[in-house]
């Protein structure tokens, strides 16, 4: 499973980086970014699934 | 408030200044929800007010048929004077795109984490001083004796200007705030003293470069040329009117929450962790900002004729409360753990302070409840609500429980 974030949709609201730290990070601009690839792991899963939850414009997206 | 007559349907005749609305607006975004999503108003020039999470997503991301050039609901339909597009007066805010994205590029740097985090300690220090100065009081006003004077102390430190100004630099904000809707001619006498003295700081950061805020907008660029004194000016104007009875409100009306709600505020002493979800929770459930926007041309959306330059008020704190899209919409939730709310609005014009705001937020309430770790409301009837757009209690008076 990976994590990835689309930089037309994500807006900076700041969600991401505050819930999981660990596999977001954010930019000059404040945008979230993921930290590395992406690979999520079994103890990573649900802390990115928590962040995508949470993301008000709907610019994280979790896939095989 | 307004001379208005009062509101009987909001549904074909709403009005953000009406008293009921100023009071507890919930109900009636409750109402609007169920029966017209989006409702209608002759006043102000005519307006919409959509309720819907839905309805309000859609509006505030469509930059196609709807325009920031004025995103203050005034007494009319607005004028050649109120529409200078596509700049707009205060960048990025007032702006659309394409050169929204420029404008917006400029100071967003300013305002991510990494800055924003830097000013914790100072912040504190703020908040810990206000606190002192009421230090024996067995009632203190919450609003107008500590939540109003966070943000325009944290902003003062921003800019760099000296912290011996700070009671004028509260006079000039004062100044702003209440000039900031008056016409332009009115504005640019009452805003000399403001100018007179924020020129003569950009003129010390001039010759003292330094590390803050007023530096940075100095030194920034657009299109290769530095910003003229003006820009940088009306971008510290944007800052203040933006950053102040907003972030005010928020704090306040977690405290409001607090002094009502004891099991709330023990978990938040016995688990200070729990404080950044509650932050979230306190800002979808009393979200302070409702912005506007003008439709850009005659058309149907979203079943309603629309009419060019109408207004729309976008109910940020309405959707915030949509069943649709939040499970118990109307519970307080401390810890709730899903929340995609929207106080600080989406797409482009996501509120730019947004880091700043919940780090003020966390601190003054971290500082408070510290050091009151009981209190209640000292007179429940005595609290006031700011009407318009931004919503949140004024005077707080709080009682302190030892």
């Amino acid at each position: 499973m990976k994590v990835r974030i689309d930089p037309e949709i994500c807006q900076g609201q700041g969600r991401c980086f505050s819930i999981a730290p660990g596999i977001f990070d954010f930019d000059d601009l404040g945008n979230g970014v993921v930290i590395g690839d992406g690979t999520l792991t079994s103890d990573s899963i649900e802390q990115a699934r928590l962040a995508q939850l949470n993301c008000p414009e709907h610019a994280i997206f979790i896939e095989e | 408030m307004t001379d208005n007559p009062l509101v009987q349907d909001f549904a074909t005749d709403w009005d953000h200044s009406d008293p009921q609305w100023v009071a507890d607006p919930y109900p009636i975004w409750d109402d609007l929800r169920q029966r017209c999503p989006v409702a209608h108003t002759d006043r102000y020039g005519g307006g919409w007010f959509p309720s819907t999470h839905a309805g309000v997503a859609a509006i505030a991301k469509d930059t196609k048929n709807f325009t920031s050039r004025n995103v203050v609901i005034g007494n009319g339909r607005p004028t050649e004077l109120d529409l200078p597009a596509p700049i707009g007066v205060a960048p990025p805010i007032t702006s659309d795109p394409p050169f929204h994205a420029l404008a917006r590029k400029l100071i967003l740097p300013a305002f991510a984490p990494r800055p924003i985090n830097a000013l914790e300690p100072m912040i504190r220090e703020l908040c810990s001083s206000l606190l002192d100065g009421l230090s024996g009081e067995d009632i203190v006003n919450a609003g107008t004796k500590y939540a109003q004077y966070i943000p325009p102390g944290v902003i003062r430190g921003m800019l760099g200007f000296p912290e011996g100004d700070i009671e004028y630099f509260l006079e000039l904000v004062h100044i702003i705030m209440e000039g900031v809707d008056h016409p332009e001619e009115e504005r640019i006498i009452e805003f000399e003293p403001v100018e007179k003295y924020f020129v003569a700081q950009m003129e010390d950061h001039i010759d003292n470069p330094r590390d803050d805020l007023t530096s940075y907008l100095l030194k920034a660029e657009l299109d290769g040329q530095k910003l003229a004194m003006e820009h940088v000016f009306g971008t510290m104007v944007l800052i203040l009117v933006a950053g102040i009875d907003t972030t005010w409100s928020a704090i306040g009306a977690a405290i409001w929450h607090l002094a009502q709600n004891p099991d709330d505020l023990a978990r938040l002493v016995a688990e200070p962790d729990l404080m950044p979800v509650a932050i979230e929770e306190f800002l979808r459930f009393y979200a302070p900002v409702t912005m506007a926007r003008l439709v850009k041309h005659d058309m149907e959306y979203q079943g309603c004729p629309m009419k060019q330059d109408d207004w729309i008020l976008l109910g940020f704190p309405a959707a915030n409360r949509d069943p649709v899209a939040f499970k118990d919409a109307d519970t307080f939730i401390i810890d709730r753990a899903e929340n995609r709310h929207v106080a600080f609005g989406l797409g482009i014009h996501r509120c730019a302070g947004s880091n700043l705001a919940r780090l003020e937020m966390r601190v003054a309430l971290e500082e408070f409840i510290k050091r009151y770790p009981r209190f209640e409301l000292a007179d429940p009837p005595a609290v006031t609500w700011a009407p318009g757009q931004i919503r949140g209690p004024r005077n707080l008076p709080i009682r302190i429980l030892r």
